[in-house]
């Protein structure tokens, strides 16, 4: 075992201790990066010297018999979507391959406040739209249990290094299923919080009224203690909730005895991989055999969630991305020697060199969804959709505590294999779009694999209802031995890649 | 023409005076140093999200209210795409379908007659930045975004204005209420004040409705009055000649006297409006607009409608007295302390303003105080200086904010009520003049007036003309 294995509140006892500094801490988690990821390619900025900086500070702090934060001196990577002061903030995209942004993210922010250590920022599909990270404008990221496999997106980098073991934990966002559906195929925790529980000041808006960021971790422990750093009203996000923040670690009893569980059928249909399938059942057996009570029960509208999400995760984006033209900031085209572009010439040549392929694509469907004439045909039926999906929520939080699925239908799959078939890739996140679309938290808990590739348990919970499925997913956890598992990643045994990885990914349309 | 009538709307924007910008906390202050009232919210950088300024719903609630609006309980923000390199976000964040307020009015007089001009709605909206083009022959642009997220009202009438004055009416008692209520400079020539007018012109007493232009680029409201008579003589023109009135857009140019054509509606832009997820509904109790109600200023109709019965004014001083709540509270300062209030009526709605005018002052910042004034018209009343010096004096007051004692005294102004004095003056004069004299009694009245203008002379005008006139004719 190296020190970069242990998880995150097990570090922090050692550094709480003294037995282990920060730099101790750190320098192991970069010797991993430095053996690993010339394979993973988790990361599209190391921030090495800023990292070692922040563990010395840490160190003497404790030394000087200071109080250290709960996760002081423990090696966090960030998504490259969250805002870094100075430090670059790509998005995975040409058009802010050289943003360095004036300011941090409210989380950036939190995380620092409290002694946290930081190792870099991670890859993901380009502005968080992709289900494989093969959307990078850079370089796609790698499946550390399998190099010729996705790790999920659009947080694959995150999910990547902290299966890796190239970040203890780190943070990534979720606009339709983007921490979840990496989590499961990296075999690691990754919960997305409720609508509101954390700030989204300082992360790059894909979809304004979905995303939300949370944290992937080794075990429902370390998610318990990130989220109690991270969540919380902050006041430079309207759509931030007041509401007090609980000691998540309370929730961490072991008992699920009279846990009511519904199993919506509806998620376990067409298209469902049957060897996952079998393994999520075989969790779902776990949770009865360990008390709790399980039922079946229905999702009538759980079909009608993609295409809402296809709606209105686009038309906020094309809204959103409209601010990257070339003007004040991020890629601008420079016309050949001797041209002049005027400025509607500036901003049709920024924007089709500046973004690939399901950017512009998803630019379009949403311009489309909101031009006169559709709107109420597309954009506001879908919001009347996503009603009807949230009360169907809200009359099964009635009953139950929570409510479980698979987190997606696959294990992870091989490079190429759906990136040219967009609505295929979209399929991937059937079961965790409709948590964004009803703004509930949802987690990811490792629950087995298919042949040597993870498989993830989705526990959903009614708003705010963070604690309940954080006690479910630890009572099941601590009952398995899944999320203890390390991916076979060895420098020796390296297998070559079969695909040949195009830099750049598929994004050149 | 005169078979023609006008139907025109006016669309306005007013920036709201808040002292930070409409969803960041930067100073909202006008000409600064270009970009540097700005920050990542308004820049618009990636990540970042608004949050309201209270104020800016505050002084919105206010406006509606004094416009006689419905205040929404329930309302929201709305993005407004489109692409301008002024605009950061490339979309501005607005009101579509759920505007703050609704369905109110204003009164305006025209020609001694009233009327109501509808108010369709008011809603919150953030301004844009400046493009600075060309600068010293350059072939390039600037962006200025000190301007960028300052709070704006769109204020829209109903098409209730017939006539270029009932619109500069309308313009200038929308001004009058909103100074009154503290939430706008209103000034046009700085911007903090724009309009665009939408107007078609029909056969009169039809009710059809023509296909409308919009006009824009008036930069103060006499170019608003001088475009639309522009542009109805030249829809009339279209009409008189079997044309067709083609719907666009179009600018006046104050050069030539004329609009000219910018745009035609069918290349007008799909704005693809939806509600802003980056920012909650907007929901106001009862209880705070009553709040805000009951924290109004007296408004300018109220307050002249008083003024005529409190001080006996006429309706026209007082309409003119209120049409400035500064205005107005100097002139009620100066008469709630004068025996006369129609005399201080004379004085500010003449002299006073004769001398805002001349000077190009605002009101707030005249030197000359109330009480100075009142001062000075009891020295007029105890005979220290004649009604006639007081006009000098007043203006040295309104120059230099000194006393009207002061100034008397420095200048030697201080009418001469000795009558010995005086007796020997007249005495000069009349001796000085004796054809004169004659002609006086002989019955020639003019011949008196030009011999108190001679004592008025020898005294340099500061002689009591009550006690001249009385001695002159004594003696003569």
């Amino acid at each position: 075992m190296e020190i970069y294995d242990l998880t995150a509140h097990e570090l922090a006892e050692y550094i709480q201790k003294g037995e282990l500094s920060a730099e101790e801490v750190t320098r192991s988690v970069f010797s991993r990066i430095h053996e690993v990821e010339e394979d993973v390619r988790a990361y599209v900025t190391l921030t090495e010297e800023k990292a070692y900086a922040q563990a010395r500070y840490v160190d003497e702090q404790r030394r000087a018999g200071k109080k250290l934060g709960p996760l002081a001196g423990i090696p966090v990577g960030i998504k490259d979507n969250m805002c870094t002061k100075g430090i670059r903030t790509t998005c995975s995209s040409r058009i802010l391959e050289n943003f360095v942004p004036p300011y941090n993210a409210t989380v950036v922010e939190k995380l620092e406040a409290e002694g946290a250590v930081m190792t870099g920022k991670l890859n993901m599909d380009e502005f968080a739209m992709g289900s494989s990270t093969e959307n990078s404008a850079f370089f796609p990221t790698r499946n550390p249990w399998d190099l010729n496999c996705v790790p999920g997106g659009s947080s694959g980098g995150p999910a990547a290094a902290v299966a890796a073991g190239e970040a203890i934990y780190t943070l990534g966002s979720d606009t339709g299923g983007s921490i979840r559906q990496p989590a499961s195929l990296c075999g690691i925790v990754g919960m997305k919080p409720t609508y509101g529980l954390v700030s989204r000041y300082g992360l790059v808006a894909f979809a304004s009224s979905l995303d939300q960021i949370g944290p992937f971790t080794k075990d429902v422990r370390d998610c318990a203690l990130v989220l109690n750093l991270i969540a919380g009203h902050d006041p430079m996000d309207s759509t931030s909730a007041p509401n007090p923040v609980p000691d998540y670690t309370s929730f961490l009893t072991g008992d699920i005895k009279g846990v009511k569980i519904g199993v919506p059928r509806e998620f376990f249909g067409k298209g469902l991989d049957s060897r996952v399938a079998d393994v999520v059942r075989n969790a779902i057996d776990k949770l009865a055999d360990l008390g709790a009570i399980v039922e079946e029960c229905s999702f009538p509208y759980a079909e009608y969630a993609l295409p809402v999400y296809y709606i209105i995760a686009p038309a906020e984006a094309s809204s959103n991305l409209a601010r990257y033209d070339g003007v004040c900031y991020g890629y601008r085209a420079v016309p050949e020697k001797g041209e002049k572009y005027d400025i509607i010439e500036m901003y049709m040549k920024t924007r089709s060199e500046g973004f690939g392929a399901e950017v512009k694509r998803r630019i379009m469907l949403g311009t489309y969804a909101l031009s006169s004439g559709y709107y109420d045909a597309y954009y506001l039926k879908a919001l009347k959709v996503r009603t009807l999906i949230k009360d169907d929520f809200a009359r099964l939080f009635e009953k139950y505590d929570v409510l479980v699925s698979p987190t997606s239908p696959t294990p992870a799959f091989r490079f190429g294999e759906k990136a040219n078939d967009p609505l295929t890739m979209y399929l991937s996140d059937i079961y965790t779009i409709p948590v964004n679309l009803a703004g509930i938290p949802a987690l990811s808990v490792p629950c087995g694999f298919v042949d040597g590739l993870p498989v993830g348990l989705h526990l959903m919970g009614p708003a705010f209802g963070e604690g309940t499925i954080l006690k479910v997913a630890y009572a099941y956890e601590q009952n398995t031995s899944y999320h203890r598992a390390r991916p076979p990643l060895q420098v020796e045994k390296r297998p070559k890649p079969t695909v040949r990885l195009q830099e750049g990914g598929n994004h050149r349309g | 023409m005169d078979n023609y009538e006008a139907v025109i709307g006016l669309e306005v924007h007013v920036e709201l005076h808040t002292k930070t910008k409409a969803f960041c906390s930067c100073p909202n202050e006008f000409g600064k140093e270009p970009n540097t009232n700005v920050c990542p919210i308004c820049l618009g950088l990636p990540g970042v999200l608004p949050v309201i300024n209270e104020a800016l719903l505050e002084y919105a609630v206010k406006a509606g209210l004094a416009l006689n609006c419905e205040i929404a309980a329930f309302s929201k923000f709305d993005r407004k795409n489109y692409y301008y390199p002024d605009l950061p976000k490339n979309y501005q964040i607005s009101q579509y379908d759920l505007p703050l307020c609704r369905n109110g009015y204003l009164d305006i007089e025209v020609n001694g007659a009233t009327r109501r001009v509808g108010i369709t709605r008011v809603h919150m909206e953030e301004d844009a930045g400046k493009l600075v083009h060309g600068e010293g022959g350059a072939d390039y642009s600037l962006v200025d975004l000190n301007r960028a997220g300052v709070p704006l009202l769109e204020i829209v009438s109903e098409p209730d204005i017939r006539t270029p004055e009932e619109a500069k009416a309308y313009l200038e008692k929308l001004k009058s209420i909103l100074s009154y209520i503290d939430v706008s400079d209103c000034k046009m020539e700085e911007g903090s004040l724009r309009c665009d007018a939408n107007i078609s012109v029909r056969p009169a007493g039809t009710g059809i409705l023509n296909p409308k232009t919009e006009i824009k680029n008036m930069n103060s409201f006499r170019a608003v009055q001088r475009a639309l008579e522009a542009e109805i003589k030249r829809q009339c023109a279209v009409w008189a000649a079997g044309g067709t009135v083609e719907s666009e857009t179009r600018a006046w140019d104050e050069n030539k006297g004329t609009t000219v054509p910018m745009r035609s509606k069918e290349e007008a832009s799909d704005y693809r409006y939806f509600p802003d997820p980056d920012l909650v509904p907007i929901v106001i109790s009862p209880d705070r607009v009553s709040r805000i109600k009951s924290e109004l200023p007296e408004l300018p109709d109220a307050r002249a409608r008083r003024f005529t019965s409190e001080y006996g004014l006429s309706a026209y001083d007082a309409g003119v007295l209120t049409a400035s709540r500064a205005l107005a509270d100097f002139y009620e300062a100066c008469a709630r302390n004068y025996r006369d209030p129609k005399l201080v009526s004379n004085w500010v709605t003449g002299e006073f303003l004769r001398l805002v005018n001349a000077r190009n002052l605002e009101i707030r910042d005249v030197k000359l105080t109330p009480a100075h004034l009142v001062e000075m018209l009891e020295l007029i009343d105890k005979g220290t200086i004649s009604g006639k010096i007081a006009k000098t004096v007043f203006e040295e007051m309104f120059d230099t904010g000194k006393r009207a004692e002061d100034i008397i005294k420095e200048k030697g102004l201080v009418q001469i009520s000795d009558e010995g004095e005086l007796s020997r003056i007249v005495e000069e004069v009349v001796t000085a003049n004796p054809g004169v004299v004659a002609d006086y009694r002989n019955g020639k009245e003019k011949a008196f007036a030009f011999l108190v203008g001679q004592v008025m002379k020898a005294t340099r005008g500061k002689a009591n003309p009550q006690l001249v006139n009385r001695l002159l004719k004594e003696r003569i």
